[in-house]
């Protein structure tokens, strides 16, 4: 039988001390560090293009494609932004790395920051984690000390500060612009684009943004080459990626595969839904991602596959949900989130997730009619693509996807003027498991 | 109120801080975890401080503290308590969890109990769903939470019983303490506690299992 499973970023977490540097060089850590040195800049660039590894925080854009958009000669300082703001509903997967593993992604970073010319690199870093941002200063503190980080690093005459910037509690911070206009000292609002970040971003120069699994895959592209990288995974999403199983399944956790894995094979090694229920919605990929159902077991996670069946990769959070969950509560709890991290920018965003609140809570709560539903989709249509940013379009993601596959059960409420589901039911105590 | 012998503790601090950066107003979020650190909360003077170290109006340093929900503006518990009720741990339990802790506490979001032990509040998705329902306190991992088990820990926290998290620091730290480490002032528990969760390992010991090779490590 081939390998479902390939651990790679994951393969060392168990190790008591794979959080150090000791731990990560037994591991066979730091050793594409020289190897890059050793390369001309622009031949780690190509090297990461021809990998075809796409960016693993949500959007999935080319990342060597990103580092080549960075101008070269300009005379201008560039910069390298670690997003490791993960807070995606659902997305779990870089705080366990960070927390089991930070030097590979100083190890990519610093890699990273040599392919694009940055003398500065900063991790911006959610602040909610506490033991994450201690393992993450004491990481950087190790590479400092072992010649990694600082002046002509290894000999090569590349030096590399790196600075761990921890954040204060915004989702919206996980959008680039507005990461970088709260490195800055701002409230974490986006940017209008263009320019790009890789042209204006960080203080007005020329700036990368990268995902921490994105930056801690690029260890093994280099060491082991693109080739090895490119020979996993599909036709144009290749590689390897970390997926987050959670919810109501058997044997919730982190499984790393190659892209276009389906969601059937990783329950099957999960031991299935939770023992005596049934699959009935899922998010391929966080709660910005529409919801897929019962019927779309067997679609391929990648890219092209999830678009193609209408919903996204995103961060590859498949959150599981057995029959026992209400789609109006979880729509609804959704949207709040939604409502309560809007920036406050844009209007469409800001009044329209205000608005599905109030339409959705009175559905949930079985006072809701037909023609509000109607009226929610007619908000959703308001937003879709008339946001600042990204955000506005997630927001609706859920709404419009469980009306689509569930339109019954929110008329359902209505007509029994309350929640058929008892919330006990769906607890995690309340076995299964 | 910040006293005169803290400002001078403080004046150091926020001079290191300062130095990390290209840009100094680039120190502006680790700065307001400072004074929180200091004071417990974001004060008047705490807002001031900020604003003079970094040549900005206290209304510019206002606009910032009003946007992230990580910095009070009134005094809460020495340990802060957040309960999940984002979608998936909401409907896991953490819906009956918070219920439960606000009837046992008798406070609201972000209220601190008479005896200033604990507070309260719902929070937005902290990446732990494989440890569903989760609760953080001072923000480390408290996981797989019963209203039980969360009752349990919040009498702990008041009557100063040693409580450690799930995954994170050997020895819990307190809100003021939190503060410091988030300010870029790590405390010396980096190498306690443990590694990863069964969960977090779970992909890792069923590939094993299978006999499925490692693909040598992002490391390897």
């Amino acid at each position: 039988m081939t390998s479902v499973l390939i651990p790679t970023l994951t393969a060392h977490w168990d190790d008591p001390d794979s959080f150090t540097l000791a731990g990560y060089r037994r591991a066979g850590g730091y050793q594409a560090l020289p190897k890059a040195l050793g390369m001309d800049p622009d031949a780690v660039i190509a090297a990461v293009k021809d990998s075809g590894l796409r960016g693993r925080g949500g959007a999935g854009f080319p990342t060597g494609v990103k580092w080549g958009f960075i101008p070269q000669g300009d005379g201008k300082p560039h910069y390298l932004v670690v997003n490791a703001d993960e807070s995606e509903p659902g997305t779990c997967k870089d705080i366990p790395l960070m927390l089991a593993d930070p030097q590979a992604l100083i190890e990519g970073a610093i890699i990273a920051a040599y392919a694009i010319r940055a003398n500065r690199a900063f991790i911006y870093v959610r602040g909610e984690v506490l033991h994450v941002i201690r393992r993450l200063h004491h990481a950087v503190a190790e590479a400092y000390a072992a010649g990694y980080l600082g002046e002509n690093i290894l000999g090569s005459g590349f030096g590399l500060d790196l600075t761990v910037h921890a954040g204060a509690g915004a989702y919206e911070c996980g959008e680039e612009t507005a990461l970088l206009d709260s490195l800055e000292g701002f409230r974490g609002q986006p940017r209008l684009k263009p320019p790009f970040p890789a042209i204006a971003g960080l203080y007005a120069c020329p700036t990368v943004v990268n995902n921490v699994e994105s930056i801690a895959s690029v260890p093994f592209i280099v060491k082991h080459g693109a080739d090895a990288f490119a020979a996993l995974g599909t036709e144009r999403s290749k590689g390897f990626g970390i997926f987050s199983l959670t919810g109501h399944v058997t044997t919730p956790g982190q499984y790393e595969a190659p892209l276009g894995v389906t969601l059937r094979e990783l329950l099957d090694l999960a031991g299935g839904v939770r023992a005596g229920h049934s699959l009935k919605f899922w998010t391929p990929g966080g709660s910005s991602t529409p919801i897929f159902t019962d019927e779309h077991l067997d679609v391929p996670l990648d890219f092209e596959g999830v678009g193609a069946a209408g919903s996204m990769l995103g961060t590859r959070a498949l959150q599981i949900f057995d029959e026992t969950t209400c789609v109006v509560r979880a729509a609804l709890r959704w949207t709040e989130f939604y409502q309560h991290e809007s920036c406050g920018k844009c209007t469409p965003c800001r009044e329209g997730t205000f608005w599905m609140v109030r339409v959705l809570d009175r559905l949930q709560r079985g006072q809701g009619t037909d023609e509000d539903l109607d009226k929610l989709l007619d908000i959703c249509d308001s937003i879709l693509g008339r946001a600042f940013c990204p955000f506005g379009d997630g927001a609706i993601s859920p709404v419009v996807s469980s009306i689509k596959y569930f339109r019954d059960e929110f008329i359902e409420h209505s007509k029994r003027g309350g929640c058929p589901f008892d919330p006990e039911a769906a607890t995690a105590w309340a076995g299964g498991r | 109120m910040i006293s005169d012998e803290a400002r001078g503790r403080l004046d150091t601090d926020a001079a290191e801080i300062i130095a990390r950066y290209p840009r100094s107003r680039s120190a502006l979020l680790p700065l307001l975890h400072l004074v929180q650190a200091e004071e417990g909360f974001v004060s008047d003077d705490g807002i001031a401080f900020c604003a003079a170290h970094l040549g900005l109006s206290e209304a510019e340093v206002s606009a910032v503290v009003s946007f992230y929900t990580m910095y009070k503006r009134q005094p809460v518990g020495e340990y802060h308590v957040g309960v999940c009720t984002n979608t998936l741990c909401a409907i896991m339990g953490g819906d009956q969890i918070l219920a439960g802790l606000r009837d046992h506490l008798g406070v609201g979001d972000d209220e601190p109990t008479p005896d200033g032990k604990v507070s309260l509040e719902h929070v937005e998705c902290n990446a732990a769903c494989d440890y569903a329902p989760v609760v953080m306190v001072n923000w480390e991992f408290f996981d797989d939470m019963t209203p039980q088990s969360a009752r349990d820990l919040v009498d702990g926290l008041r009557a100063g019983a040693d409580v450690a998290p799930s995954r994170g620091a050997p020895r819990l730290v307190t809100w003021k303490q939190a503060g410091r480490i988030l300010a870029g002032f790590p405390d010396d528990q980096a190498t306690g506690g443990d590694t990863a969760g069964q969960p977090t390992l779970a992909g890792l010991r069923i590939a094993r299992e299978h006999g499925w090779t490692p693909g040598d490590g992002g490391a390897a």
